[in-house]
């Protein structure tokens, strides 16, 4: 139960080594994820939270420190398909519809047709747009194209998520019944999921921790604990444990940035 | 209900259409008008300027001739003899074109080191080689108007393909990293449809630079039948009517041409098409 997902010792990823240009983007950092857990991310930009979830996922390699991904070296992670990501553009391929979309990466991993459509279908049920599988991305709104990434993420069944400010591009209306649906999504499909965010309310109303981080260099300050009980609804929103937790995240971080 | 409701919305395509298109066939219709008038008005002389009637009237005995049988008309003959030199110049190139961009993709060093050659090729009067083909292949062998206009087509090809092949979104390729997506999928699924509208507007330039390319290199000689020779040579022996309705022919060549890759364009890359109605 409490296994490690993600364990990372000492992590420093520093872009543009010995030139002018350097800049240390993160600066040793620790972090442990337990199977199962919903941790976000939250600092301001410049913070390094999406570099440590792109090291995570392997799209860029740490300058050193070690980090394995399901107890393994995030390379094999990535080449073994053990998570999905979701990018804060929906980045859905324009010519294929929903569907094939939803498909794309259980074609890449060599599903029989049939199993490709069984599983989408599943999916979008899951996203509920069942019905817009024949619709090409542009014909949809940001949000249905951001629940059909997330499908696209969920469609292979990875027992981790990451998810990069999934919601940011998001109108407020939308991004509170997407965190809702998110928070279904996890609920059913037991899933890890890693979360970049820079909305404070949105990190501590879906997580279990939040993991705050502070910039130049990116480093993490403090990991909060945020103990409301799920499954979290509308009216988690105005529990004044909620609020309680949110000025303690608001807190930190500017404390953080006073640093 | 469903039936009736696409019937109505067809009906109102088509005169939303009709509206769009009613300025251009206004003003085409107004331009023969003037041009009818204004030659019988300023009694302008056949080999300044034909009446567009008249060019009209031997544009249609030529086709009367050509579709009786026993008869021939020299100049429909021409117009299959130019458009098989534009067509097989067109696939030539255009096939080679994408060929060695696909090819050189896998290699970026390889075709970004070509690029500055091929845009830089690309601006050099090809057709000026045109005697030097007649040399090579023969002044009546089609072959060498074809390879003129497959170096013509080949370098807009062969550019836009790379650029379209390489002109990838980076989230869309991180995403296919994220699957462990390998560079022959990542080709397969990304950059190949990726390039395809890059492709087709080489495509269109190119099958209105295909039928140029042939005309003119008829210009530098050729055989009887063909339509920059008949151009020529009715040009020459002061027959302008009849060099009028063989540009004409040219010009409906050109636009059938571009059409068909129109048509094309919208079948194999229907998300396209209505993405852009829709913008």
């Amino acid at each position: 139960m409490s296994q490690s997902v993600i364990s990372a010792q000492g992590i420093n990823k520093i872009y543009n080594p010995d030139t002018t240009e350097q800049v240390v983007a993160l600066q040793n950092i620790d972090l442990d994820i337990r199977a199962g857990e919903f941790v976000s991310l939250i600092g301001p930009s410049g913070c390094g939270k999406s570099t440590l979830l792109r090291l995570i996922a392997d799209l860029l390699t740490p300058s050193s420190g070690t980090l394995t991904v399901n107890g393994k070296d995030p390379h094999q992670a990535r080449v073994d398909q053990d998570y999905g990501m979701v990018f804060q553009s929906a980045t859905l391929l324009e010519w294929r519809t929903v569907q094939k979309n939803v498909e794309l990466p259980l074609e890449i991993m060599k599903y029989s047709p049939s199993e490709r459509r069984a599983r989408a279908q599943d999916v979008l049920k899951l996203v509920e747009l069942e019905k817009f599988g024949n619709h090409y991305p542009w014909q949809l709104s940001g949000g249905m194209q951001q629940r059909v990434a997330i499908a696209r993420a969920l469609a292979f069944q990875p027992s981790l998520l990451l998810m990069d400010e999934p919601f940011g591009a998001l109108d407020e209306f939308t991004r509170e019944r997407m965190n809702l649906e998110l928070l279904r999504i996890w609920q059913e499909t037991h899933t890890t999921i890693i979360f970049v965010t820079h909305s404070i309310p949105e990190g501590v109303f879906l997580s279990n921790r939040v993991v705050v981080m502070s910039p130049r260099p990116g480093r993490i300050t403090s990991v909060i604990d945020i103990d409301l009980p799920y499954p979290r609804t509308f009216e988690t929103r105005e529990d004044p444990r909620y609020f309680a937790k949110v000025t303690e995240v608001r807190e930190l971080l500017r404390d953080a940035h006073a640093l | 209900m469903a039936e009736i409701v696409s019937n109505g919305t067809r009906i109102k395509n088509l005169r939303s259409r009709l509206n769009y298109y009613l300025p251009t066939i206004v003003i085409a219709i107004a331009v023969v008008v003037v041009w009818e008038v204004a030659v019988q008005v300023f009694n302008i002389r056949e080999f300044i300027l034909p009446r567009p009637t008249a060019i009209l009237a031997e544009f249609l005995s030529q086709l009367q001739m050509a579709v009786t049988p026993g008869q021939q008309s020299i100049l429909f003959e021409a117009a299959r003899a130019t458009l098989w030199s534009a067509f097989g110049g067109f696939i030539i190139g255009c096939g080679a074109g994408i060929l060695v961009a696909l090819a050189t993709a896998r290699w970026t060093i390889i075709s970004e080191a070509m690029m500055p050659f091929a845009i830089a090729a690309n601006s050099v009067p090809i057709i000026a080689f045109a005697p030097i083909m007649n040399n090579w292949f023969g002044i009546t062998n089609p072959a060498s108007k074809m390879a003129i206009v497959a170096i013509i087509v080949f370098f807009p090809a062969m550019i836009n393909t790379v650029r379209g092949l390489t002109l990838i979104d980076p989230r869309q390729l991180e995403l296919m990293n994220s699957y462990a997506a390998s560079p022959f999928k990542i080709l397969r699924a990304l950059r190949i449809p990726n390039a395809l509208p890059f492709i087709f507007s080489a495509l269109r330039v190119a099958s209105s630079l295909s039928v140029i390319g042939a005309v003119v290199s008829e210009f530098f000689g050729g055989p009887r039948a063909t339509l920059g020779v008949y151009i020529t040579q009715e040009a020459s022996g002061f027959n302008f009517t009849r060099a009028w309705a063989a540009i004409l022919v040219a010009s409906i060549i050109g636009i059938l041409f571009y059409n068909i890759i129109l048509l094309l364009e919208r079948r194999l890359m229907p998300w396209y098409a209505a993405q852009r109605q829709s913008n």
